[in-house]
């Protein structure tokens, strides 16, 4: 059981109040998917929430213990982090780069114990990645690199696990593959947060969407409870079409909903 | 799964032993090897004064500024994931030399004074921290290049001012000398002055072996595997700027030798940072070595520069890795 709640989180960001009074429980064993327009505050909150970023007041707790207290080897082992666009800077192998998920344990990529060895092989599997192990992962195409980096977060087996954008960029297939990782991580009984833009694919695979517009939690609950076309309109500022297809719920954005401080928006006119 | 380490370290050893003995042995007088491994251990008369006085101080300080050269170079090229990253490039040398170059001119002390390195470390040290500052997280192949480049000019005008202004002529000659950069005429003295501040910017570069293992996938998800970013940054920028100084207070200005060194050894040692940097530092005293022989060995009336020679081989190496890299002066390496 691990909980990762948030408590009345404020955060600024220089003049800009990025997050205010931000309240929320991501729950073990649930997959919870933060969406929000652009500027919204989700990677605030998810640095915040991986206990990167200080809050300016309010508090994130990690089963009832201050994140921000926590040491920052000790908070490495709890709270798995995938930052947005993550970049590999050498061309390290594959099972190295996922290696490196076993540094919160003390254990170097060139001296696994048997454990690590373990971890890491077990991430491997998970993303599928058997026949990429001693690749380069910079030769790598977007979305099997993109598997790489998220083995790499599994192979720490924190509890927690956050992921910043995990299939922008992936094609259709990736995506899936991706989010069926990180739904089983959640079966399995982790806490897992995803932040993501496609509101359908969010709607498929959360069990809870928490929507975020100024750094305020604007709903939060079951997908049909917050993808609504009256939400959609009011935090993203298009008219969605919201439909029910074979047990699926789809948003399909139509058009933009004229923004304040435009004149109008007129797809298809001229 | 790994690449084993061992054998290769091993073998910059025994490389950086052989070409030990043939700096011992190369010379206007030449002495047979065996000779000069007597010479050294035993009285052989003028043999034993040209070994040990002449030759042993220079080789002395061959392997240690190449091998903080080596592993300063690696260890700023995992900080800043950036393969172009030397002090070299960051103009340190440059700027040690101006600090070093202060403390001559002031006429305060002389060249064998401990002021000297503090003077050049605290020139590197400014240079470093600046270079690292502006170019900081995103640290691009073209921020880099002319930041360096600025501070680099900044430091050589400094240098030129002071010996435009020097009242000395004799002094002024001494000056450019020592900038070129040579082991020529060095003592076991500037040994004893370089070593300890070597040895301690290398325990500096050493105890972030695995932070820059991390920083591989960038400083947010270093940070979430629990390594602290910013005392990393300050362990490689104290260490380059304590090695690079004391390396110039006592050799004068040797560049690209850090440049050069992890390229050579990575086709080995693999590309995880940390594993580049003990590899690195033996490569680079190898290479100090073999060219501190080459400029005994090149034909001319006076000896060659060491300094001169590392930059005309440095340069196009330098620039042949940006060709090979070309498509990421575009692009955000980070």
């Amino acid at each position: 059981m691990s909980a990762l709640q948030a408590h009345n989180l404020a955060v600024d960001l220089g003049q800009r109040h990025a997050l205010s009074r931000v309240d929320l429980t991501l729950s073990s064993g649930r997959l919870t998917v933060i969406v929000g327009p652009n500027g919204a505050g989700k990677t605030t909150l998810m640095r915040t929430l991986a206990g990167l970023l200080e809050p300016t007041a309010g508090q994130v707790t990690l089963d009832g213990h201050p994140v921000s207290r926590m040491q920052a080897g000790e908070r490495s082992r709890c709270i798995a982090y995938l930052p947005q666009g993550g970049a590999i800077a050498w061309p390290l192998p594959v099972s190295e780069v996922i290696a490196l998920g076993r540094l919160p344990h003390g254990e170097k990529p060139d001296n696994l114990p048997p454990r690590g060895q373990e971890a890491v092989a077990q991430a491997i599997h998970a993303v599928g990645l058997e026949e990429f192990e001693s690749r380069p992962a910079t030769e790598l195409s977007g979305g099997e690199r993109a598997r790489v980096l998220l083995a790499r977060a599994l192979a720490t087996q924190a509890p927690v696990l956050l992921a910043d954008e995990p299939v922008a960029a992936l094609d259709p297939r990736h995506q899936l593959v991706v989010l069926d990782v990180l739904r089983a991580q959640a079966r399995a009984g982790r806490t897992v947060a995803v932040i993501m833009h496609d509101l359908t694919l969010a709607a498929r695979f959360a069990d809870e969407i928490v929507l975020l517009n100024h750094g305020l939690v604007a709903a939060s609950g079951a997908p049909e409870a917050v993808l609504t076309e009256e939400k959609l309109a009011a935090n993203f500022g298009i008219q969605a079409h919201v439909s029910h297809e074979d047990g699926h719920l789809v948003v399909v954005a139509d058009r933009p909903l004229p923004a304040p401080g435009y004149e109008s928006v007129r797809p298809g006119t001229e | 799964m790994h690449s084993p380490r061992l054998p290769l370290i091993l073998g910059l050893v025994l490389l950086v032993g052989g070409l030990s003995v043939a700096s011992l042995v190369i010379g206007p007088a030449p002495i047979p090897p065996l000779r000069a491994l007597a010479a050294l251990v035993s009285d052989q008369g003028s043999t034993s004064v040209v070994v040990r006085d002449i030759r042993l101080p220079r080789t002395l300080l061959a392997i240690l500024i190449g091998w903080i050269f080596g592993l300063t170079g690696a260890g700023l090229q995992g900080l800043l994931r950036n393969p172009l990253a030397d002090t070299a490039v960051f103009g340190a040398p440059q700027a040690a030399a101006f600090g070093a170059v202060l403390v001559l001119y002031s006429g305060l002390v002389g060249a064998l004074s401990w002021a000297l390195p503090f003077a050049a470390i605290l020139g590197a040290l400014a240079s470093i921290a600046l270079v690292v500052a502006v170019a900081g997280r995103r640290a691009t192949v073209v921020v880099l290049v002319l930041s360096g480049l600025a501070i680099g000019s900044l430091a050589g005008a400094g240098t030129s001012l002071a010996i435009t202004l020097s009242p000395n002529p004799f002094a002024v000659t001494e000056i450019v000398f020592w900038l070129l950069g040579s082991f020529e005429d060095r003592s076991i003295v500037h040994v004893l002055l370089a070593a300890p501040f070597i040895v301690m910017a290398s325990a500096l570069v050493l105890a972030s072996s695995t932070g820059l293992r991390a920083l591989a996938l960038g400083e947010e998800t270093a940070r979430s595997l629990g390594v602290n970013v910013m005392r990393l940054r300050v362990l490689l920028v104290a260490g380059a700027a304590v090695g690079t100084g004391a390396a110039v207070a006592v050799a004068g200005s040797i560049g690209f030798v850090g440049l050069v060194a992890p390229h050579l050894v990575r086709p080995f040692a693999g590309y995880d940072p940390a594993r580049t940097l003990v590899p690195s530092g033996l490569g680079g005293a190898a290479l100090l070595l073999a060219a501190d022989c080459a400029v005994r060995l090149i034909p001319s009336q006076t000896e060659i520069k060491i300094g001169v020679l590392t930059a005309i081989l440095g340069v196009p190496f330098f620039l042949w890795v940006i060709a090979r890299r070309k498509a990421e002066l575009s692009e955000m390496p980070v």
